[in-house]
């Protein structure tokens, strides 16, 4: 059975100029232990797919309609107080700025100790040293001592370290990850793209990792989802996606990256931009700016079908039937 | 033709939608301009001139609203102790207290966003010397700068004393005023100065001088608007409490205030009207206007929108 | 790298020291020193007509503040500045400056903070040539500020719109617009792409080879993202903490670099495609810029530092070809 089951979920902006429809039917699962890689460009609603999950979405935004399921109960439907528990307790998050993710005043001790005792029934004392503890394993050296230093006395690694172990204080099965290294220096991100794998993987949770970079998607999920225009355009393993993407639009990506490993005179652009919100095309969000368009595409919307290896939302792939 | 189109525009947009959409701001905004409009046409709105001694009657002097059975139809708020229309009092009144309001805003706005500009701008000692100059401002209250500037102006002065009362008591307000809008202004303009458009016009040359009226002053006058509206309302109620207490506008032209002061003297002997009246419409202008400048403030923050 | 001829653009030994102190006051109550900020400490490089340089570093590493300092926008504290034979910060702060502005423009990072909000595109674009005079008669400007939009991809009705009316990349190419007003002949860039989608970047990136070539630009490109640098550059220099510890041209950089700080760099960065090499493993944080490591600024991240590299600073010199900053390379150990 899946950890988390995202079905059909649309979730909506009601705004003075009518509705936009951020995301529009997304649907996919995360098995336990997984890493599933959600990436996309700005405006694509990789972001807003991770706040809809955690029920975080702010107003006036709303889940429209859609099911959201966790462990085989729904979530999108629970009031303020039940999703309360539900957060922190089962599904951990992390954002991006580590400096505005911990609370200035508090010791770094005080903000775990909390998390995990508002979640697990323990003592202070079993608290503290569970702290101590999760402050180890995310790598921070002197956890004993450092645990009752305040977030200014750490460097910004250091400090998305104690944002994971603040994430997985309560033991949380499924964390949500938005752009947990896009504010790090290159060095930093390495060794914190190494330390999310091998300790979620310890702790047994699943991550849903949201992030624009695919070289980071590449060296830590198992599978990707790659979204456009609040559309899933192709899902499936990762080095499947990135070597053979069955959808125009990841194949064009995959090119427009600089690689480091090769020359390349000009690097392959896809022309035009991202629909906005109040103007996405009929059909195929991508049709107007794809290479590959045929007459379907205009028409009507493809929904996500098998290709060899990875589902992708093009009428190319269509069997014939 | 302009002129519609461009208030096509403005009603379009988003601080248009806000503005029709909201209708304390509707009624704020109506109320307000029904005070503005008989202060300026006072002259051809009120029912009768209160300060041509020619047609005062000391016979109809004290009395009450038309509604009170000794009240007289032509006097629809009663009389004062000389025989004025409360009414018409009110409306040329409500003038001298819109025209220091808006004059002394006016003048603040012009002290305080240069300065304030030129702080943040400049830096150094030139903004260290004009915030301690803030700091010592703002310890006076303004009444007390007032009292002080009155008193000075009038010695100076003896014989030019009504023309020169609104001035001192535009210039009173100011003094203390300025300094609100140099700070606001000095701390936006220090974000933009880093700004990266800022950087560009330095780096193609543009001088200091320039960039400061023609990229930076554009983006550091919003909060302005808003501050100055509510300080509108601020200055006409400081304005009322130095006429009260004598020291503002002289009770031959008399503002809000000084008639708030000459009908103290007879609400105890019962003739509540002549103090009450223009303590109401002092009441609803300062408020309208305050709740204009709230709802400004709100239409204009682009996190709300 | 084999100098022909004089280079454009020459940076002698330069450094910028900010005083980061804390007031006067404070420092006298508590008896604080006064607190310097070495940016920059000691660059120097050349860039060719024509060419590309980058300048790569993570953050602190002051590769910004030389881009600032090359344009103008701060004096250097140390070290000169030589442009096409000319001293330019000199040359700055006298009228004949202003010439020499328009024949060096610079790009910036944030779209969204590098375009005026309140101004039009036409007036934006329209400035650097009403400064400099270049254009005086309002008809031939519109024709001028059109040609600017059409050359980077725009339209020329855009310039009646305001920049919010424009996507990030298209606002980068504005930026680019405004900076050829001129017709300069050498461009800053600092991070032009870094906040773009990468889809748009390739698009900007494309934009500015272009018109590279079109035009006979220089270009000093800063960035942090070294699979681009690798895209848009001819040489390549690595910063770190202020200083330039390995300058290269592209090929020997990324063939083979040689400075541990620079194989660091290229190990860390998350590949998309698996290149089956062997990773060094990444140690330790930037020190803070307020307080250096004492001798080289890398020794406590280094495998291979020794009491030397803890005592004396590594300079700059020519060592097979390429510039580099290390003892360990130099005598040899690595």
């Amino acid at each position: 059975m899946s950890l988390l089951e995202v079905k059909n979920l649309v979730v909506e902006f009601p705004g003075r100029h009518g509705t936009l429809r951020a995301l529009d039917d997304i649907s996919f699962s995360i098995a336990p232990g997984e890493i599933l890689g959600v990436v996309g460009e700005s405006g694509a609603g990789k972001s807003l797919t991770g706040a809809a999950i955690i029920g975080l979405l702010e107003a006036p935004g709303r889940i429209a309609s859609g099911e959201i399921w966790l462990e085989g109960g729904r979530i999108d439907n629970l009031d303020f107080e039940a999703m309360r528990h539900i957060r922190g307790k089962r599904i951990g998050a992390i954002f991006q700025d580590p400096l505005t993710s911990l609370n200035p005043l508090y010791t770094v001790g005080r903000q775990l100790t909390e998390t995990i005792r508002a979640h697990l029934p323990v003592s202070a004392r079993e608290a503290r040293e569970r702290a101590i503890s999760l402050l180890n394993d995310t790598g921070i050296p002197g956890a004993q001592a450092r645990i009752d230093h305040y977030p200014h006395q750490f460097s910004g690694g250091m400090r998305q370290r104690v944002v994971i172990a603040l994430a997985l204080a309560a033991e949380p099965k499924l964390i949500v990850a938005d752009e947990p290294t896009t504010a790090l220096d290159v060095s930093i991100q390495a060794q914190i793209i190494n330390l999310l794998k091998t300790v979620c993987k310890q702790h047994g949770a699943a991550v849903m990792l949201i992030t624009h970079d695919m070289g980071v998607i590449a060296e830590t999920c198992d599978r990707v989802a790659v979204l456009y225009a609040g559309r899933i355009a192709e899902i499936g393993p990762v080095h499947e996606v990135i070597n053979h993407p069955a959808h125009p639009y990841t194949a064009g990506l995959m090119a427009a990256i600089p690689d480091m490993t090769q020359d390349r005179a000009r690097l392959h652009q896809i022309d035009g931009a991202m629909p906005r919100l109040n103007a996405i095309p009929a059909g195929c969000a991508f049709n107007p700016r794809c290479d590959r368009v045929f007459g379907k595409c205009k028409e009507v919307r493809p929904s996500l079908m098998q290709a060899q290896v990875t589902q992708a939302a093009c009428w190319l792939n269509e069997v014939a039937a | 033709m302009q002129i519609k189109q461009w208030l096509v525009r403005l009603g379009n947009s988003d601080v248009g939608y806000s503005f029709r959409t909201s209708p304390v701001a509707m009624a704020a905004a109506t109320i307000a301009f029904i005070c503005i409009f008989c202060a300026v046409f006072a002259n051809w709105v009120a029912p009768h001139n209160p300060f041509d001694l020619s047609t005062l009657e000391l016979s109809e002097a004290r009395l009450p609203p038309s509604w009170d059975p000794l009240g007289s139809a032509k006097f629809l708020l009663g009389t004062d102790d000389q025989g004025r229309d409360i009414l018409s009092a009110l409306m040329y009144g409500a003038r001298i207290s819109l025209a220091v309001g808006f004059a002394s805003v006016a003048l603040s706005v012009l002290v305080g966003v240069t300065l304030g500009l030129l702080s943040g701008f400049l830096g150094g000692w030139v903004d260290s010397f004009l915030m301690r100059l803030c700091d010592v401002m703002l310890s006076f209250p303004a009444i007390l700068v007032a009292l002080l500037i009155a008193g000075v102006g009038r010695a100076l002065f003896p014989n030019a004393q009504d023309g020169l009362a609104l001035v001192v008591l535009i210039v009173s307000i100011t003094l203390t005023g300025w300094v609100q809008y140099a700070r606001t202004v000095r701390g936006s303009t220090l974000v933009e100065r880093n700004k990266e458009y800022v950087q560009a016009a330095r780096v193609t040359g543009v001088s200091k001088l320039r960039i400061m009226r023609r990229h930076v002053l554009p983006n550091v006058m919003g909060p302005v608007l808003v501050l100055a509206t509510i300080q509108v309302a601020t200055a006409i109620i400081i304005e009322a409490t130095l006429s009260f207490l004598g020291v503002g506008a002289p009770p031959t032209s008399p503002s809000l205030g000084t008639l708030i002061r000459v009908g103290n003297d007879y609400l105890f002997s019962g003739e509540w009207w002549i103090t009450v009246f223009p303590g109401m419409m002092l009441v609803t202008i300062s408020l309208s206007v305050n709740l204009l400048g709230d709802w400004l403030r709100d239409a204009l923050n682009p996190r709300l929108r | 790298m084999k100098p022909e001829g004089q280079a454009l653009v020459q940076a002698k030994d330069l450094a910028m020291v900010f005083d980061v102190s804390a007031p006067w006051l404070n420092r006298v109550l508590e008896r604080k020193p006064r607190t310097l900020l070495h940016a920059v400490d000691g660059v120097s490089f050349e860039i060719q007509k024509g060419k590309t340089l980058a300048l790569v570093g993570e953050s602190g590493c002051g590769k910004s503040t030389v881009a600032k300092l090359l344009v103008g926008l701060y004096e250097p504290t140390r070290g000169h500045l030589t442009y096409d034979g000319l001293d330019a910060h000199a040359i700055f702060k006298t009228p004949a400056g202003l010439k020499l502005r328009s024949r060096i423009q610079m790009i910036f990072q944030d779209p969204y903070a590098s375009l005026n909000p309140r101004w039009r595109v036409e007036a934006i674009v329209g400035e650097p040539l009403i400064e400099h005079g270049l254009v005086t008669e309002p008809e031939a400007l519109k024709e001028r500020v059109a040609q600017l939009l059409t050359s980077v991809g725009l339209s020329a009705l855009d310039m009646a719109k305001y920049p919010h009316q424009f996507s990030g990349g298209q606002r980068q190419r504005i930026s680019i617009a405004r900076a050829l007003a001129t017709n300069p002949e050498f461009l800053v860039c600092d991070e032009p792409t870094s906040a773009l989608d990468v889809s748009v970047q390739a698009q900007v990136l494309n934009i500015m080879k272009d018109l590279q070539r079109d035009l006979g630009l220089t270009y000093l490109f800063i960035s942090h993202n070294l699979a681009v640098v690798r895209h848009v550059s001819d040489d390549v220099g690595v910063m770190y903490l202020g200083r330039l510890v390995e300058l290269a041209d592209k090929e020997s950089l990324f063939a083979n670099p040689r400075h541990p700080y620079t194989r660091m760099l290229l190990d860390a960065i998350p590949k998309m495609h698996d290149t089956g090499q062997a990773r060094t493993p990444v140690i330790g944080e930037v020190p803070n810029p307020l307080n250096p490591p004492t001798g080289c600024a890398f020794h406590p991240r280094c495998l291979h530092a020794n009491q030397r590299c803890r005592e004396v600073r590594p300079e700059l010199h020519e060592f097979q070809g390429i510039k580099i900053a290390c003892h360990a390379v130099e005598e040899g150990r690595i």
